[in-house]
């Protein structure tokens, strides 16, 4: 199945991720929760660039501003980019150790987030906790575990 | 079916519109869509068109928590029930009791301000509303309720508990609305301490559970403890609806303002149910007259601003 719809498959891992981000969890969880959207559409840009891609990334992006009600295309633009970043080095990102694209990642989710506060500071929203940041290094570590569970449902080729 | 660009086929290099130029196209959009958003009307209601395609999805999205609530409601031992019931009885006496010489002060408190009439009721209406989301955002205090425009749900409401303010209404979906808590940090109360009607405004901490009050003096008379209650200033909120209770005033002598904390009184954490209010505004305690400008207002519907003639 996964073979033959790749785009079907990158849709629906994509809608769970866009729930298990947005799904209420007291708010410790919350800090520390990774962003599962960004790490789903980051995986799947660098490893079948065609299947995801940028349209993924903005769409998401843009599901997230209506559910959160930040401005609208706040998330969209920031994950767009780091969409595009992936998309730009996925071939150099997928012949790295796991180790290396976690490093990766994080440094994505790290500039994810500076284009989330950067716009947050522009539109006038310009309170901001260290406790923003916290995401990034939490997304970095579990990207082993992305990559092994959506590794599950890519086509091996 | 075109839904992730039609290039599944292609080559990822080498060919017309690149990652670069779409990316750039992306770009501006957001870029647009967020400008006027902020700015424009017609992105606002884009906006209020999503908020009702996401309703179902937030709904489903924290029925889990409802689902469990209904349990640990459904479940509960009869004795359990039969002392919260005893609990609630008398609580109801201690109510009528407080209230007993309610209608009697409020006519005693008409004739000293030179009315004639009795005051009018002090709330128009009251509605209540679920919480259904807690935002996920742990910067931003807000939580999405299950009553929008549809249910005659206004920007800026008062939003309240059963023991103080919780917040006011920040945007209104067709079924739903986000409200900002007052310990949101983006939001400012006006306050005045009951004991010695000192006026200050008290801003959210952005933690559940504490106001900072930054504009105080060092020397100004307040105390921990001190009850808090809506001034009535600024055009959002009623006069007298209680909000917090002092915690902790630090003062330090080489600063102008003390740094003083306060515990607000509506349980956030706990409600599941909050209370919309809707003022009577020929009541002296409501809000100033000046309302703030809401967003949402279309421009024709402002009056026209009326100068005052000299020669009349």
């Amino acid at each position: 199945m996964s073979e033959r719809h790749p785009r079907l498959v990158v849709l629906t891992t994509t809608i769970i991720a866009l729930v298990l981000t947005v799904v209420p969890l007291p708010i410790w969880f919350a800090i520390v929760r990774p962003a599962f959207l960004v790490l789903t559409v980051l995986y799947w840009s660098i490893m079948t660039p065609r299947a995801g891609g940028l349209l993924l990334g903005y769409a998401g992006g843009l599901a997230l501003d209506v559910f959160q009600g930040s401005l609208l295309g706040e998330h969209a633009l920031a994950l767009a980019f780091v969409t595009y970043l992936a998309i730009r080095l996925n071939l150099l990102m997928r012949a790295k150790p796991l180790f290396e694209q976690s490093l990766f990642v994080f440094a994505a989710l790290m500039v994810y987030e500076f284009v989330l506060w950067v716009i947050d500071g522009w539109s006038g929203h310009a309170l901001s906790t260290p406790a923003r940041w916290v995401h990034a290094l939490t997304g970095g570590l579990i990207w082993p575990l992305v990559v092994g569970i959506l590794g599950r449902f890519r086509s091996s080729r | 079916m075109a839904v992730f660009g039609t290039d599944v086929d292609r080559p990822l290099y080498g060919r017309g519109p690149s990652a670069g130029l779409r990316f750039t196209v992306y770009a501006i959009l957001s870029i647009a869509l967020m400008y006027y958003d902020q700015h424009g009307h017609w992105v606002q209601r884009l906006h209020y068109a999503l908020d009702a395609t996401a309703y179902p999805v937030q709904v489903a999205v924290s029925s889990p928590r409802a689902a469990w609530n209904w349990l640990t409601e459904n479940f509960r031992g009869r004795d359990e029930l039969r002392a919260e019931n005893h609990r609630l009885h008398d609580l109801v006496l201690a109510l009528e009791m407080s209230v007993v010489r309610q209608d009697a002060l409020e006519q005693e408190n008409a004739e000293l301000r030179g009315l004639r009439a009795a005051l009018p009721p002090f709330i128009k209406q009251w509605r209540l509303a679920e919480i259904i989301s807690v935002e996920t955002d742990p910067l931003r205090q807000r939580v999405v309720i299950n009553k929008g425009a549809a249910d005659g749900v206004l920007v800026n409401q008062a939003v309240v508990d059963g023991s103080g303010v919780l917040g006011q209404v920040a945007r209104v979906g067709p079924w739903s609305a986000e409200v900002i808590l007052v310990t949101d940090p983006e939001h400012a109360i006006p306050v005045e301490v009951t004991r010695n009607s000192l006026r200050s405004i008290a801003v959210g901490s952005g933690s559940t559970g504490e106001l900072l009050l930054p504009y105080l003096a060092v020397n100004s008379d307040i105390k921990s403890g001190d009850l808090l209650v809506s001034s009535g200033l600024g055009g959002v909120f009623p006069a007298g609806l209680p909000v917090a209770r002092i915690s902790g005033i630090r003062r330090e002598n080489n600063q102008l303002l003390a740094q003083v904390r306060a515990q607000p009184l509506a349980h956030v954490e706990q409600d599941r149910e909050v209370v919309l209010l809707q003022i009577e505004p020929s009541h002296p305690a409501a809000p100033a007259a000046n309302p703030p400008i809401a967003p949402e207002a279309p421009p024709a519907a402002k009056p026209a601003p009326k100068i005052a003639d000299p020669n009349e």
